[in-house]
């Protein structure tokens, strides 16, 4: 367990220049997601054009790994349509959590979003999970938003 | 003539402190959250353990008159710790949060009218804010927050004039524990009671870092914890005024806390039992006695300017270091170092550190509303204990810059 396993440097670079920052207005919906523990907190806003996501923002404060975290998904998730975005968010979650998860990039490079791959390092600094998953739970719920749910601030405590 | 304070001979005491830690030697600097516990408290809880456990107050058995007397012991051993006038006003709770908690329920419920007010102020732990805020909220009364000064500080004229006719109760932390700020508590109590205002003392930060008399401070309740004291967790201390005890009603009903009791009533236990429904922690409170003798035997006065020294070289040491900013400046400190690293935020800070073998605190430290008035989602919060020595800082200022390294 090295520390530029977990700090490489893709993930240093989204955390200086994070990537679709800021709010979208008006947006389709919006989502608020906070980490309790070290106080991480962004908010999600997108634009749908059918069933993709055409644009999408995000904004607020936190971590490395929360703001590279949340950067890198704006840029994996836009023009995709939600099945693709569910299918992205359950192998980010695997890669952030399971062991026996693939940590090379090969997994996600026919995606073309192959940075994604730099968050395996995360999975062996398990107090750091949480900062890596809030922007995908604050995403799953601005979409869930969309469909008329009650919008309700998501919490990974 | 004192001897020099031997840190040495006092780490070898703790043996948490010869582990490493991700292959390095580790630095515990979170002591303010939890301390590390000494053999001589291990040894007197495995001691119970094995040989004096059986409930308390209970039994007529050769086991159960030891267990009591070892317990009882305990709360003697406490009451001379804080200098209490009497056992009757040492009520043994789960901790710090506990103790306020019973207090804000117990001693609101009767007291408070709606329109009343009771002030805290904004250095608080969320142990001090939320139970006054539910309190307020169930009986209509108002919390009202005394501020600080830039350095961390209460504003002490400012406080005083917040003092009015339908101030009830005043609430404070004695040390802050994100900012170290050490408040004029016998001020305090000392305007308050002049005003007929009740106090209660947080006193978490306070008990393993310096002398607390109850009496010289002036206050009605003063709360901690054993496990910031170098004891086990899950238990601490309430103490109250046994005036103002004696005419609270109990909190929790259940065994122990009542003398007779019918299907229909029950009468009261005489204090301290009043307010300890249950089985108590008894090995808890065996080892917080413990604890006590081990910090008497060092001596507060010599373990305060041990820790205070740490404290100035580590300050020295981090303010030599591009881009660092101290949260909490006070002439009057306790063993507490926050701060913020430019470009780094705390989580990632705490990470790296860990990674060097340094353990801090990183996170809004139970004070989320202290952390949105010093305009930072969170602050790394180093805290020194008996056992802290020179190394420990010096690692700690190396894992710092190493961490602007890994961030560039």
């Amino acid at each position: 367990m090295e520390l530029n396993e977990l700090y490489r440097e893709v993930i240093l670079d989204h955390n200086r220049h994070p990537r679709n920052f800021g709010r979208l207005d008006p947006a389709d919906a919006l989502a608020n997601g906070h980490n309790p523990l070290c106080g991480d907190k962004l908010t999600v806003t997108l634009r749908m054009d059918g069933d993709a996501i055409s644009d999408l923002k995000f904004d607020g404060n936190g971590c490395a790994i929360s703001v590279a975290s949340a950067s890198m998904m704006s840029e994996a998730v836009k023009g995709r349509p939600r099945a693709e975005v569910d299918a992205l968010f359950d192998r980010v979650h695997a890669l952030l959590t399971q062991a026996d998860a693939p940590s090379d990039a090969t997994l996600f490079r026919s995606d073309g979003i192959g940075k994604l791959a730099a968050l395996s390092g995360v999975r062996e600094f398990p107090a750091r999970v949480k900062c890596a998953s809030l922007c995908w739970h604050t995403l799953n719920a601005a979409l869930a938003n969309l469909q008329g749910a009650a919008p309700s601030p998501i919490s990974t405590e | 003539m004192s001897t020099p304070y031997n840190v040495a001979q006092v780490r070898s005491d703790f043996p948490i402190l010869s582990r490493q830690i991700n292959g390095r030697r580790l630095a515990y600097l979170d002591s303010g959250a939890s301390t590390q516990r000494p053999r001589a408290v291990i040894d007197a809880v495995d001691y119970y353990e094995t040989q004096l456990h059986s409930n308390v107050h209970r039994g007529v058995h050769t086991l159960s008159q030891l267990a009591t007397d070892a317990f009882e012991a305990a709360r003697e051993r406490v009451r001379r710790y804080i200098n209490a006038t009497s056992t009757r006003e040492i009520i043994f709770v789960r901790g710090t949060t506990e103790a306020i908690n019973l207090i804000a329920q117990v001693w609101g419920g009767v007291t408070l009218q709606a329109g009343d007010e009771i002030i805290v102020s904004a250095l608080e732990h969320h142990a001090n804010l939320v139970p006054w805020q539910m309190a307020c909220a169930a009986r209509g009364a108002t919390l009202r927050i005394a501020p600080i000064d830039a350095d961390g500080q209460l504003q002490l004229d400012q406080f005083l004039a917040m003092l009015g006719p339908r101030t009830r109760m005043v609430a404070m932390t004695h040390v802050s524990n994100v900012m170290g700020s050490v408040l004029p508590v016998q001020a305090i109590c000392a305007a308050a009671r002049e005003r007929g205002i009740a106090t209660l003392i947080d006193g978490a930060q306070a008990v393993a870092h310096e002398t607390v008399d109850v009496r010289a401070l002036g206050c009605d309740f003063y709360a901690f914890s054993s496990h910031k004291l170098y004891g086990p967790t899950g238990i601490g201390v309430l103490y109250g005024r046994e005036a103002l005890l004696e005419a609270l009603p109990p909190w929790q009903g259940g065994g122990d806390m009542i003398r007779t009791v019918s299907y229909q009533s029950a009468t009261w236990n005489d204090l301290p039992y009043k307010f300890e429904a249950g089985t108590p922690h008894i090995s808890g409170a065996i080892g917080l006695a413990a604890a006590m003798d081990y910090v008497e035997s060092l001596g507060l006065k010599a373990i305060a300017a041990h820790e205070h020294a740490l404290l100035q070289r580590a300050t020295a040491a981090l303010l030599q270091v591009p881009g660092i900013t101290l949260q909490g400046t006070a002439a009057d400190k306790g063993a507490v170092l926050s701060f913020t690293l430019a470009g780094v935020h705390p989580h990632d800070l705490g990470t790296i550190l860990d990674h060097e073998g340094v353990a801090i605190r990183a996170g809004h430290h139970c004070a989320m509303p202290l952390m949105d008035l010093l305009g930072v989602p969170a602050t790394a919060r180093a805290t020194f204990g008996c056992y802290n020595d020179n190394e420990d800082v010096d690692q700690l200022v190396r894992a710092v810059v190493r961490a602007r390294e890994v961030f560039g």
